[in-house]
């Protein structure tokens, strides 16, 4: 299918990759389907996760174990069971990042983890209740430090 | 607002399918226990409001390449 993206212009998207977010995410509950830009660049650990029932968004995410080797997702079962986890090694973890004008200032919300799971396409945003992890981190620092 | 009394125990019903117990009370905190289907989402208001309010901050972001995000650290 063709997506009219903001972003993008417009792209081709494989219907197999579309990913059904049955809630949306967090003030964006209206889109239930997105899909993963990026994936294909070598080596970067950003990615877009672009909405496909509203082309016009498109956030910037990142594995947070990138820079945070030791961050985990821990959640109640029923949190997840929309997503009907049978193998976590098969989920992928993202934060949403904000994106100021100042690149050095970019921020991934630790608290508020975008989970997908890959063998079934769901995803879903979920709420951890962990000071640990702020809504806003500063990750540019710890970034530096990975290879590649 | 409808505002009820409950004593630690009792529950209200919303709908059919919705029901919200008083598990605890200690000085000015209230622990609720809540039973609800798997399609409706629960959350802490102000942390609910936060991280929609942060999305949409993320939703701002003007165009820029991965690359240029990657490189710049």
């Amino acid at each position: 299918m063709q997506l009219k993206t903001r972003h993008f212009g417009t792209i081709e998207v494989d219907e197999k990759d579309i990913i059904d977010f049955p809630e949306g995410i967090l003030g964006f509950e209206y889109i239930k389907r997105f899909v993963i830009l990026g994936k294909n660049e070598e080596g970067n650990p950003f990615h877009w996760l672009q909405g496909v029932d509203d082309p016009d968004i498109a956030l910037v995410i990142i594995d947070p174990r990138t820079f945070k080797p030791d961050y985990v997702v821990e959640v109640p079962d029923e949190e997840v069971e929309i997503l009907e986890i049978k193998d976590p090694e098969k989920v992928l973890v993202f934060s949403v990042v904000v994106v100021p004008e100042d690149l050095s200032k970019m921020t991934a919300n630790l608290s508020a983890p975008i989970l997908i799971n890959i063998e079934n396409s769901k995803g879903k945003q979920v709420v951890m209740d962990n000071e640990e992890y702020p809504i806003k981190y500063y990750f540019m620092e710890e970034l530096r430090k990975v290879g590649g | 607002m409808l505002a009820l009394t409950r004593k630690k125990g009792q529950s209200i019903i919303i709908g059919e399918n919705v029901e919200i117990t008083i598990v605890n009370i200690e000085g000015e905190q209230v622990k609720l226990g809540i039973n609800a289907p798997k399609s409706i989402a629960i959350h802490r208001k102000e942390i609910f409001e936060e991280i929609q309010k942060e999305n949409k901050k993320a939703a701002e972001v003007r165009v820029v390449s991965l690359k240029e995000l990657w490189e710049k650290r």
